[in-house]
């Protein structure tokens, strides 16, 4: 069945997964559902401590067994060892059929590939993946699905129940013996557990594991001990060289700097620049230098941020320590001067639901006026792709892309048009993972285009001294410098699917085909 | 004369020929020129493969009327020859002399393009040559040099060499630079030819390269050698010439057109004397101000 971004969505699909096609950012706009909610054990001793001594002994007691669910969050990004170390036990045991529930999983996690080889995992749900995951599942060793989540949609399946989890496993940087976790201190301190808050308040079984074990209360906790039934204290969880480092230093590829200026002279002349607005950007070289040019123009201009909403960077936090913003909003933190602004009374932790969720009464997205995003390619019908490479490999994550998209009022995509000699602009995406409904502007080292659905935009840009040009325009540039690339050849099987956020199948990804020299 | 003789070349980008990153798409920063390098930027043992790559990225690239100049190896190297003739049948616009100290050293080069045209079947006169002047001995030939070909359109000083040979190094002040500086913009300007100035190495210090591109822009170069997209903006602003400028420029340029045929030399305008010795500098900043993408009007 063909679905609002065009792909034809094979019936087979749609009846294993129950799921329906895509038809339209808006088109649950409304909906009234039901909440779900997990099983829980009510603790009425006075026993004082939920410490177990192991990963093993955790996993029994949960009542670990083949088919379960598990999930993780991925605040220590490529630092989490909390995969590798919970998945190493199961697999062990001799377990079989798990589903991996993870808000992302990474290169980190590439230890877990023989356990996907082996059967020990079998279906995967994550933002997305990259690094041995990716190929693994590409060249079709996961036996079941990978289906792909933004972080939104993730909460949305969790709320709804449409994903259960039957343990969540919570890498937590302090935490008492009740189970009163903090993303703050300790050796893994990650700033924010925004994406484990959703899991436990979502599963049956939530067990926190951390290095750092300090004494009851370890107050105010990021997560409540009324929601973790066990603690476990291992030697660590994270390396921290790689969960948050200094600051990138501000690039000064002049090729990032240009699209950054293009993107701040686009956003300055647009009419949702004005006193009291509100921005989210990523953490590309581009994004973060456009960071910087927007607080050099809000302060030559006297604008001042209402909220900043992240993925936070240094230059986010800058705008508070500046008084540039009134407030942050923080679902994650990317770099040590991140974690350590989380200190500030104005930076608000959220949880990924708070954030994204759209299934919830409003998400922090749909307040956005601007959002500033990256992706591997954008196609004439600005449908952008975050997740599947050129090659047709899964390399990449959906994040936030399309609930910020879909939330903010302007939604830029900044990506150099030739990402190496591969087009970023094309005729169609190899996989959509934000449909072009919800993406307004595309900015290239070449040009700017607007979205055609935006007159009000096109017309705002009128006499604006920018290279604009259609997207068509862009696509032909790309095309007459590296030719149009042949389309990446799959085979029949389907081993994941790209779930829009709202729980629709946007898209599916196939098994990749060897590629073959033509004899020729 | 070739047209391009005298065009805009406010800066000239340097890039290694070798790197396919580089020089893929120079052209996106907006350089008047680029360099595309196969001297010092090449390792001995790769002057073949930089060649190769030279050679195709003329041939296949569009680099969108940027001009395309290539700096050879010097004429003391086993290379010079190929590299003329590599350059020339990927269609370059313009070669680089490197440590040129003669009239003669231009000669020698010319004889070979004139040749390579005729081998390549280019049109005669299609390949314009530059000047790099590195010694003390080229500075005191300049005018030589400027006045050695009617393809030579113009010289271009290189600091790092010619300090050495001074027995003094790059201060960043520019005090080693200025006797130079001054004679060759002096030859340049005798000759009718282009004069550029040499490169700016400290990439983080922009205010010092400012004030480097102000100097000489002051002192009559007509564009500045440089190692990094970064640096384009800067030269450009700085050359740009102000709308302050712009309007007398038309104002004397109208006046003179119109006083001349009224038989009247000498008038005034803005309450400055004008006379018809200012018609070429006011028609060279309307010229850079057109080609600098802020003119207006219909000159």
């Amino acid at each position: 069945m063909i679905n609002a971004v065009g792909r034809d969505i094979p019936e087979e699909i749609l009846k294993r997964t129950g799921k329906e096609v895509f038809q339209g950012v808006h088109h649950f706009d409304g909906h009234v559902y039901r909440k779900h909610g997990p099983l829980t054990q009510a603790v009425i001793n006075s026993e004082g401590s939920k410490l177990v001594d192991s990963i093993h002994d955790v996993l029994i007691k949960c009542g670990i067994k083949d088919g379960m669910t598990v999930s993780f969050h991925h605040h220590f990004r490529e630092g989490d060892l909390v995969v590798n170390m919970v998945m190493e036990e199961i697999h062990r045991m001799g377990i079989k059929d798990i589903t991996i529930c993870a808000s992302s999983l990474g290169k980190a996690h590439d230890p877990i590939v023989p356990y996907i080889e082996d059967g020990t995992i079998t279906n995967i749900y994550s933002s997305g993946v990259r690094g041995k995951i990716g190929e693994a599942i590409s060249n079709g060793k996961l036996k079941g699905l990978a289906v792909m989540q933004s972080h939104g949609g993730r909460v949305r399946s969790l709320v709804t129940g449409e994903k259960q989890v039957d343990i969540a496993f919570i890498g937590a940087p302090t935490c008492d013996d009740y189970g009163n976790c903090r993303g703050i201190g300790g050796k893994s301190n990650c700033g924010v557990l925004s994406y484990a808050m959703v899991d436990s308040l979502h599963a049956n079984r939530v067990v926190a594991i951390t290095d750092c074990l300090v004494p009851f209360p370890n107050f105010p906790a990021h997560i409540s001990m009324t929601r973790v039934d066990y603690v476990v204290v291992v030697d660590a969880i994270g390396d921290p060289e790689k969960i948050a480092t200094g600051a990138a230093k501000p690039t000064t590829d002049q090729r990032k700097l240009m699209m950054a200026d293009y993107c701040t002279k686009f956003v300055v002349n647009s009419p949702y620049f004005k006193d009291g607005f509100s921005y989210q950007t990523g953490v590309g070289g581009a994004s973060i230098a456009s960071t910087i040019s927007l607080a050099r123009e809000m302060k030559e201009r006297n604008i001042r941020m209402r909220f900043g909403v992240g993925g936070l960077t240094k230059p986010m936090c800058d705008l508070l320590i500046n008084d540039q913003v009134d407030c942050l909003l923080d679902t994650q933190d990317f770099d040590l001067d991140a974690v350590e602004s989380v200190k500030d009374l104005r930076h608000y932790r959220i949880s990924a639901g708070q954030y994204a969720d759209p299934f919830n009464k409003g998400a922090v997205v749909n307040k956005l006026d601007f959002v500033i995003l990256a992706a591997l390619e954008v196609d004439v019908n600005f449908n952008c792709n975050v997740v599947v490479g050129s090659d047709g490999v899964i390399t990449g994550a959906q994040g936030g892309h399309p609930d910020t998209a879909a939330g903010a009022k302007c939604a830029i995509v900044i990506a150099p048009l030739l990402q190496g000699r591969i087009p970023a602009v094309c005729t169609e995406v190899t996989t959509v993972t934000t449909p072009g409904e919800s993406v307004d502007v595309v900015i290239t080292d070449y040009g700017i285009a607007i979205n055609p659905r935006r007159q009000d935009l096109i017309e705002a840009m009128k006499d604006v001294d920018l290279p604009f040009k259609t997207i068509e325009e862009l696509r032909n540039i790309a095309y007459s410098i590296a030719g149009e690339p042949e389309k990446v050849e799959f085979q029949d099987r389907i081993v994941g699917i790209i779930e829009s956020r709202d729980g629709t199948i946007m898209d599916v990804v196939r098994q990749i085909k060897p590629f073959e020299f033509s004899e020729e | 004369m070739n047209p391009n003789k005298k065009r805009l070349r406010r800066t000239m980008m340097f890039l290694n020929a070798q790197k396919p990153g580089l020089i893929k798409d120079p052209y996106i920063y907006k350089p008047d020129s680029i360099m595309l390098d196969l001297e010092d930027a090449v390792a001995e043992n790769q002057k073949d493969a930089a060649r190769f790559s030279l050679y195709h990225a003329l041939r296949s690239i569009d680099y969108r009327g940027c001009e395309r100049v290539v700096r050879i190896n010097g004429l003391d190297t086993p290379y010079w020859q190929e590299d003329i003739r590599c350059a020339v049948a990927g269609g370059c616009d313009a070669v680089r002399i490197p440590k040129t100290e003669s009239a003669k050293d231009v000669k020698t080069v010319e004889n070979a393009v004139v040749q390579a045209e005729k081998d390549f079947r280019r049109e005669e006169g299609s390949v314009l040559i530059m000047a790099a002047i590195e010694s003390a001995r080229g500075v005191m030939r300049a005018l030589d040099i400027c006045e050695s070909s009617e393809r030579l359109f113009g010289i271009a000083l290189s600091g790092g060499d010619y300090t050495k040979d001074l027995q003094t190094h790059i201060t960043g002040t520019g005090v080693e630079l200025m006797g130079a500086r001054q004679n060759m913009v002096i030859a340049a300007r005798a000759a009718g030819v282009q004069c550029f100035d040499t490169v700016y190495t400290d990439l983080d210090d922009m205010e010092g390269f400012r004030q480097d591109v102000e100097t000489i822009h002051l002192m009559g170069f007509d564009g500045k050698s440089i190692i990094n997209p970064r640096q384009i903006d800067i030269v450009h602003e700085i050359f740009t010439p102000s709308q302050k400028d712009i309007i007398f420029a038309e104002k004397v340029v109208r006046e003179i057109d119109d006083k001349k045929a009224k038989g009247i030399g000498v008038f005034t305008v803005d309450g400055k004397m004008i006379d018809i010795a200012f018609y070429d500098g006011a028609k060279r900043t309307i010229e850079l101000a057109k080609a600098s993408g802020v003119y207006k009007g219909d000159l």
